[in-house]
């Protein structure tokens, strides 16, 4: 009843264009930035920021690589975590080697060096279709991650291989405090969602989409597959760089390899597969279903047992339910949440009228 | 020892590491012969069956019956698997089954650390490691009687899936699941039974990987890595072939091995192990996509 198609008129093609055509929709969203960004951070304890906040961003973010690589052009990467972890090197090593560097242009050229490297990974993919292809994204990870290790100038020949993440200085603000970081972050995610969004929307997301759909018949009507498949690599890779950077500066304050492992992988890959394969609002809600799923196991098995069995145990038995859940997700959504919301929405469209 | 002595012992000890990949890449061609499903869980199978058995060896039971059990075991795990995980998802997307077998292994991962505990345990088959005597003085080579074990456990599995499946009336049905479901329902073949019955050996297998496994490394938790170094070996081979899985078994071993030792070790700073299958195996699939023995794919537009 309130929330419908008629009286949303459209008299412009800016209007047409829009990524909300309806008034409520974008009411709510407006809604929603104010309170994340007012509400939020006065409100928020410092726990809720800097465990479940900050790390939703970051891991949206990650996922929306993730999506763009896998859900819009149907490369299945299991790398992305190793491209994070070179976002969050080159973040730090050009802070590191170039006087005055700012911590933006660091984040972007890392974002860019982290492209560069999905390229070339991602040149197998000219060649080799499914699976094949993820074995290249395997061999991208555990190669990565191994030469963060062994070869000494990325950690500054550092002998422990964990260094400190840099502050991070805007124009001269230092953003220390969790609230502080939290504002950067979501500033930071919630400009390359957009980007994202209107990327998927346009040219370029209708290339990846018909890569993704039949590449032979995409190629026939004219998508250059080259240039499309790199482009959805680079793309994927800069947005996984950038979360990596994050991740490292905002979130963990150290710069490792070993957060970067490929069990991050294989959440990147839940996150999108859980939250709904080729949509933006996927990425968000998996991140936000693979981030507190086992915070909530945690807790329910705290109250439930009351401390009463091995931590190990527990642990065990959470990484059970973990497995069964995505299984039963699978069976039950195959789309993901982002279909149930659509779901929802096309319903709440035609209430109070079933049909 | 003369370089000659030592490559040759790298060749060996590739061709033995590179037998027991082979080994964890055999259950995983069975199943996607037989659904096209990558099952990512045969790892954590692997495990689970390690633990199953020695768990059962520490509640008493004497040691070869609680290898029987473990057998039992297995088939139901596979048997369940198939009717709770797969059937439901026949026919959804590549992509949905790869992942429904990333949760499985998450869920036998968890199984298995649940029943049998997390701490790490032997598992000893009364096979010795040691250098058989005449090989050692006649060639200085170093084979235990280990890796002779390893190696005609292997041979017997292999040959035993080879004669199953080319002469037999279940091995008939397998592979006319293998290259079109609809067409071999439509002949009256029960699919179900045959999917039930192919996870269920895929679980064996994985159970003799694993017992093998763990009488080197230990039954713990990092055997479930194992299934990602099977993936290169798969690759080379052709997910479809059986005798290609053990060729390239050999191959990625042998490569690994001696790329570790003769480049790895001096010049990179070791650990290559991690990656190198992988990019072996990246090499390899630009020059040949099926694999060695891999069906072509031909796909209609």
């Amino acid at each position: 009843m309130f929330y419908r198609e008629t009286g949303n008129f459209r008299a412009s093609y800016a209007q047409d264009a829009r990524i909300f055509p309806l008034a409520l929709d974008r009411v709510a969203i407006l809604v929603l930035l104010a309170l994340a960004v007012l509400v939020v951070p006065s409100f928020a304890s410092n726990w809720l920021l800097m465990a479940i906040l900050i790390p939703w961003l970051i891991l949206s973010l990650a996922a929306i690589g993730q999506n763009i690589i896998t859900g819009y052009t149907g490369q299945l990467s299991i790398g992305s975590a190793g491209f994070m972890a070179v976002g969050a090197f080159a973040c730090f090593n050009f802070m590191l080697r170039i006087d005055g560097m700012p911590f933006l242009l660091a984040v972007l050229l890392a974002g860019l060096t982290t492209a560069l490297v999905g390229v070339a990974f991602g040149l197998p993919s000219l060649r080799v279709r499914g699976l094949y292809l993820a074995v290249a994204t395997l061999a991208a990870q555990f190669f990565i991650v191994w030469t963060l290790e062994n070869v000494g100038w990325f950690t500054n020949y550092d002998p422990a291989g964990v260094m400190t993440a840099q502050p991070m200085v805007i124009l001269g603000y230092h953003f220390a405090s969790p609230a502080e970081k939290y504002l950067l972050v979501l500033a930071i995610v919630a400009l390359l969602a957009l980007a994202a969004k209107n990327m998927a929307r346009s040219n370029i997301g209708r290339s990846w989409m018909a890569v993704r759909d039949m590449d032979v018949a995409a190629e026939v009507v004219g998508f250059r597959l080259m240039r499309t498949k790199l482009m959805a690599f680079a793309i994927s890779s800069f947005y996984c760089g950038v979360a990596g950077a994050l991740f490292a500066f905002a979130y963990l304050g150290t710069v490792e390899p070993s957060a970067f492992s490929i069990l991050l992988s294989f959440q990147t890959l839940f996150m999108v597969i859980i939250g709904g394969l080729a949509t933006i609002l996927g990425s968000f809600l998996g991140a936000g279903f693979i981030l507190l799923l086992p915070i909530f196991l945690a807790i329910f098995f705290d109250f439930v047992t009351g401390g009463v069995f091995d931590k190990a145990l527990l642990s065990a038995f959470e990484v059970l339910l973990f497995g069964a859940f995505i299984i039963f997700f699978l069976i039950v959504e195959p789309h993901g949440l982002a279909r149930l919301w659509q779901v929802a929405k096309e319903r709440l469209r035609l209430w109070p009228f079933p049909h | 020892m003369t370089p000659l002595q030592m490559f040759a012992e790298v060749v060996i000890g590739g061709l033995m590491t590179g037998l027991m990949y082979s080994l964890v890449a055999l259950g995983f061609v069975l199943i996607y012969k037989a659904s096209t499903a990558f099952n990512f869980a045969q790892g954590a199978m692997v495990f689970f069956g390690a633990a199953t058995v020695v768990g059962f060896a520490e509640l008493g039971v004497p040691f070869w019956f609680s290898v029987l059990l473990a057998v039992g075991v297995m088939i139901l795990l596979g048997v369940v698997t198939e009717r709770v995980v797969m059937r439901p998802l026949v026919g959804q997307h590549e992509i949905t089954l790869f992942m429904a077998t990333i949760g499985l292994a998450f869920v036998v991962e968890g199984l298995a650390q649940l029943l049998w505990g997390v701490e790490v345990r032997r598992m000893d088959l009364g096979i010795p490691d040691v250098p058989i005597e005449w090989i050692l003085t006649n060639t200085g080579l170093l084979i235990t009687q280990f890796d002779f074990f390893a190696a005609t456990v292997a041979a017997v599995l292999v040959g035993t899936l080879a004669v199953v499946f080319s002469r037999t009336k279940v091995g008939r049905g397998l592979r006319a699941v293998a290259d079109d479901h609809g067409a071999a329902l439509a002949t009256g073949i029960p699919l179900q039974r045959i999917w039930m019955m192919v996870w269920a050996v895929a679980g064996i297998i994985a159970l003799v990987a694993g017992m093998l496994w763990a009488s080197r490394a230990g039954v713990q938790f990092a055997l479930v890595f194992l299934a990602l170094k099977a993936l290169p070996v798969l690759i080379i081979g052709g997910f479809t072939s059986v005798p290609g899985v053990i060729v390239a078994g050999l191959l990625v071993g042998v490569a690994e091995r001696m790329f570790e030792v003769y480049v790895g070790s001096p010049i990179l700073g070791g650990g290559t192990e991690a990656w190198f299958p992988f990019i072996f195996a990246i090499l390899f699939l630009l020059v040949r996509p099926e694999g060695l023995f891999g069906e072509k794919i031909i796909r209609r537009v």
